[in-house]
């Protein structure tokens, strides 16, 4: 049984940070969209980020921010070999992915209760540019979401190879890339904050 | 691309630290943009977003102990995605 796996760690790694980028392109797609729709519609644009609110953004920044050092942190402590530690960090890195999933789901349907929602009646009367506001918003939070539930699910996944010792300190480039893809949910949310939350 | 007994370990205590001057930032930027400054507060905003971004990339990416085929994919997607951005607004802004 002591066939000589062939390993690749840098190119594994590699691979990940080109995927990543694929991801850049299209979220930056999406931020293109909201900032040529910004210039067209800047009145529509400000009375919809009025609508949103700021503590559910600012509390779901640091949430994110808190599970990309958990996620870190977990790097590190497969390389020193401690394994308790690992699974404990990615435990929590999980943990703050549903916390965040918890906050997007009150949000939204405090927006859906509120009668804005893609296609509902009280956009259908209001000024063109802000269904258009908040279609990105929901498209682009949306998209970022799925992203968070991507990213638990392969966490969680990297959790078991660690806890059947699959993944550990000797080979743990899955566990990398599965914590450089979570910090891509993060960097894609330092955009997302300002740019909805905070700018209009 | 041949020693791989080079891994950088990046401590707990500099992971946190880095932590900490984002939580930092996310306060400031907060904090500019509910003050008053017009087109300015947008450009601080995304200023400062990029500055958190470069954090990220750098020490939970790991990007600033990588080598330089990394840092140079990284630069080409930057580059990419600049062109996007710039072309684009050269059209919507000079139309």
């Amino acid at each position: 049984m002591s066939h000589p796996e062939h390993k690749d760690y840098t190119g594994a790694k590699f691979g990940m940070w080109l995927f990543l980028f694929t991801e850049l392109l299209l979220f930056g797609g999406l931020f293109i969209l909201y900032a040529t729709y910004l210039t067209r519609y800047p009145q529509q644009f400000a009375a919809g980020g009025k609508e949103l609110n700021v503590v559910f953004g600012t509390a779901n920044t640091v949430i994110l921010l808190t599970s990309s050092l958990f996620a870190a942190m977990a790097v590190t402590s497969v390389q020193k070999g401690d394994r308790t530690t690992t699974l404990r960090l990615l435990g929590l890195t999980v943990l703050c992915a549903a916390i965040f999933m918890v906050n997007k789901y009150f949000e939204w349907s405090a927006k859906i209760h509120h009668g804005i929602y893609p296609g509902s009646p009280r956009l259908g009367s209001a000024p063109l540019g802000e269904s258009v506001f908040f279609g990105l918003y929901y498209v682009t939070t949306g998209l970022h979401g799925l992203h968070v539930l991507v990213g638990a699910g392969l966490l969680s996944w990297i959790g078991m190879k660690v806890n059947h010792g699959k993944i550990h300190q000797g080979d743990f480039v899955t566990l990398e890339n599965g914590a450089l893809y979570w910090h891509l949910v993060d960097l894609v949310w330092i955009f997302i904050f300002p740019l909805y939350y905070l700018i209009l | 691309m041949s020693t791989e007994a080079a891994h950088h370990i990046l401590s707990y205590r500099k992971l946190t630290a880095i932590w900490g001057a984002l939580l930092v930032l996310t306060a400031l930027t907060v904090l500019i943009t509910r003050a008053e400054l017009g087109a300015l507060k947008v450009w601080a905003a995304l200023a400062i977003a990029s500055v958190k971004s470069g954090l990220v990339i750098a020490f939970f990416m790991h990007m600033k102990y990588e080598s330089r085929p990394f840092r140079i994919i990284l630069f080409v997607a930057l580059v990419t995605l600049a062109i996007f951005i710039g072309f684009t607004f050269f059209d919507v802004l000079y139309r």
